[in-house]
């Protein structure tokens, strides 16, 4: 593959193909943990690293594993790559473990990881599905923190909390206050907020996207045509 | 089925524009208004030229953001209306960024982020009162003590400065001006075992029926809807099925246990029951549209506000209430769509 190619899959991953923001997977683990930056971190960090091994497994047996059974045995090497991931965390990031209790489990079930599988890792070479899973991965942990970092602002008033569960206990300095004596606004803390927060991001993207597609539309450059490709 | 549904008014009269209609909803509240600030005092003044003063200024923001024109909107009178229903949701003594909070949410997100006046799924007002409700509990409860009740009232510069700083005189703990209301009271001493009967004679904040004080604003709320029906701003279908159900579900438990469950008439004349059937559920643009469907969701409603009183987290459910039914209400509309003349057969 070109290095183009590779250029459009990161971008694909990062922006314009989004796992949380245009391809809307793997809510439940994205709207229920990220009532902070750390929590949004840990998972995101985990995903990816299930998302980068299952795609490289994925693409290494290709062309061995049978269309028919394919979706039993994916499921089954994810399901084995997150049984390790919950003791690793369970041995080293103890507390962060806890916080994210079941949804480290759960990352079976995101559909995100699933679906880069079926739709790209089965049909690529080794190298290409590591960098798509990567870059979806990295994409996805992006707006983990940001939807983390928005409603850890607005419903406590502080930022990177106890982000010493992750990184030790230098980490501790990490953490800012924002507001001090804030009363706390237990909205963005709530379910509500990831939803309301999410639909913020998506529509903040989406203007974004106008927003560059008016600019092409003014001023028509040569390339313009395959750059905003969109699926 | 959501694009389909139906929304009202059809008809074009000069009464009946949604300027017409707004303001006779807000003239038909004002006495209400009027005996609930002289019963609970300066803060439910305070809050409700502060909250008009919010929603206009969100209202105008929204809709310079928007593109749209001004004029038309801010004069309509539909965001003055929401700001005054969620003052008669809110504690006389909110402080100001409180009533900031609720009515900003209510205008910015529930009304102009699905698309402004006509386009909302939920009622403004509920919402922003929800949203207060889930994120500040500690605040909601705090209910200044209606006149003849509190030992301590505070002059108009007292509240104000209350209000905006939460500084009280020298002399006054917030405990002495405020206390629970009626439905709280009701639901903690029934957590503690005692009788309705009990509860009522030896809890100063209840009167006859129900809150010292509340009865008369609830009347007076009655009567402005009672007006609204007649004048035909709004139907009947929605009030009567739901306070109709409230009844009859109400008198069901309290046959069966009056120890136990409170009187119907302590339910409707509690809390939010008048106020939601007459004004804030029969919102025409997150009502059922149909009569029939119309019938189905008031008596949602009133069932609804039993269970959340009842069993639910919440003292009172009347917004829970509506918010659910309003998600329904376009289904309701669905089933109950009027048979159009010459088509179809009723039992087909």
């Amino acid at each position: 593959m070109s290095n183009r190619q590779y250029t459009d899959i990161t971008r694909n991953g990062l922006w314009s193909n989004n796992v949380a923001l245009v391809q809307i997977l793997g809510l439940c683990p994205l709207l229920a943990v990220t009532n902070t930056v750390t929590n949004g971190l840990g998972l995101g960090l985990a995903t990816t690293l299930v998302l980068v091994t299952s795609s490289l497994i994925v693409s290494l047996i290709r062309n061995i594993v049978r269309p028919e059974i394919r979706l039993p045995a994916f499921v089954m090497i994810i399901a084995s790559l997150v049984t390790a991931i919950e003791l690793a965390m369970n041995a080293w990031f103890h507390e962060l473990f806890n916080i994210l209790g079941i949804f480290i489990p759960l990352i079976v079930t995101n559909c995100a990881i699933l679906g880069r599988a079926e739709a790209f890792a089965v049909k690529n070479p080794p190298l290409p599905a590591v960098i798509d899973a990567l870059a979806m991965g990295i994409g996805f942990t992006a707006v983990l923190v940001v939807l983390g970092g928005m409603r850890e602002a607005i419903g406590s008033g502080t930022l990177f909390a106890n982000a010493h569960l992750m990184f030790g206990d230098w980490a501790s300095i990490l953490t800012i206050t924002l507001i001090e004596d804030y009363r706390g606004f237990l909205l963005a803390i709530l379910a509500p907020g990831a939803f309301i927060g999410l639909g913020l991001l998506i529509a903040l993207k989406n203007h974004f996207e106008a927003r560059g597609r008016a600019a092409e539309k003014s001023q028509p450059a040569p390339q313009s045509a395959a750059a905003s490709s969109h699926s | 089925m959501f694009k389909k549904s139906l929304s009202s008014p059809h008809i074009h009269h000069p009464g009946y524009s949604t300027q017409g209609m707004m303001f006779r909803v807000i003239l038909a509240l004002l006495p209400a208004a009027a005996a609930y600030a002289w019963l609970f005092g300066w803060g439910v003044v305070i809050n409700i030229l502060l909250a008009v003063t919010v929603a206009l200024a969100c209202e105008a923001a929204m809709l310079t953001v928007r593109g749209r024109p001004l004029r038309p909107a801010i004069t309509d009178g539909s965001a003055i209306l929401t700001a005054l229903l969620l003052v008669f949701a809110l504690p006389p003594l909110a402080p100001w960024w409180l009533t900031t909070i609720g009515v900003a949410f209510a205008i910015v997100v529930a009304k102009h982020l699905y698309g402004g006046l006509g386009f909302n799924p939920f009622n403004p007002a509920m919402i922003g009162y929800v949203v207060l409700l889930v994120s500040f509990p500690r605040e909601l409860t705090l209910w200044s003590l209606p006149a003849g009740l509190a030992a301590h009232t505070l002059d108009f510069g007292a509240t104000l400065s209350y209000i905006f700083s939460g500084a009280l005189p020298a002399n006054l703990s917030i405990d002495a001006l405020t206390s629970a209301t009626p439905l709280d009271v009701m639901r903690t001493q029934l957590g503690l075992g005692q009788t309705t009967g009990e509860i009522m004679t030896a809890q100063p904040v209840f009167g006859f029926v129900g809150g010292k004080g509340w009865i008369w604003i609830n009347l007076l709320l009655l009567a402005g809807g009672v007006w609204l029906i007649y004048r035909r701003l709004i139907n009947w279908h929605i009030p009567v099925a739901l306070l109709g159900s409230l009844f009859v579900i109400s008198l069901l438990f309290y046959l069966l246990d009056p120890k136990q469950s409170p009187s119907p008439l302590f339910h409707l004349f509690s809390g939010a029951a008048i106020l939601g059937a007459f004004f804030i559920a029969t919102d025409p643009v997150t009502a059922a549209t149909s009569n029939i469907g119309r019938l189905w969701y008031g008596a949602g409603i009133g069932v609804l506000i039993y269970v959340i009183r009842s069993w639910g987290g919440f003292p009172d459910g009347v917004a829970f209430a509506v918010l659910l039914m309003n998600m329904a209400a376009p289904t309701i509309d669905y089933y109950t769509k009027p048979r159009v003349f010459g088509h179809g057969k009723k039992d087909a």
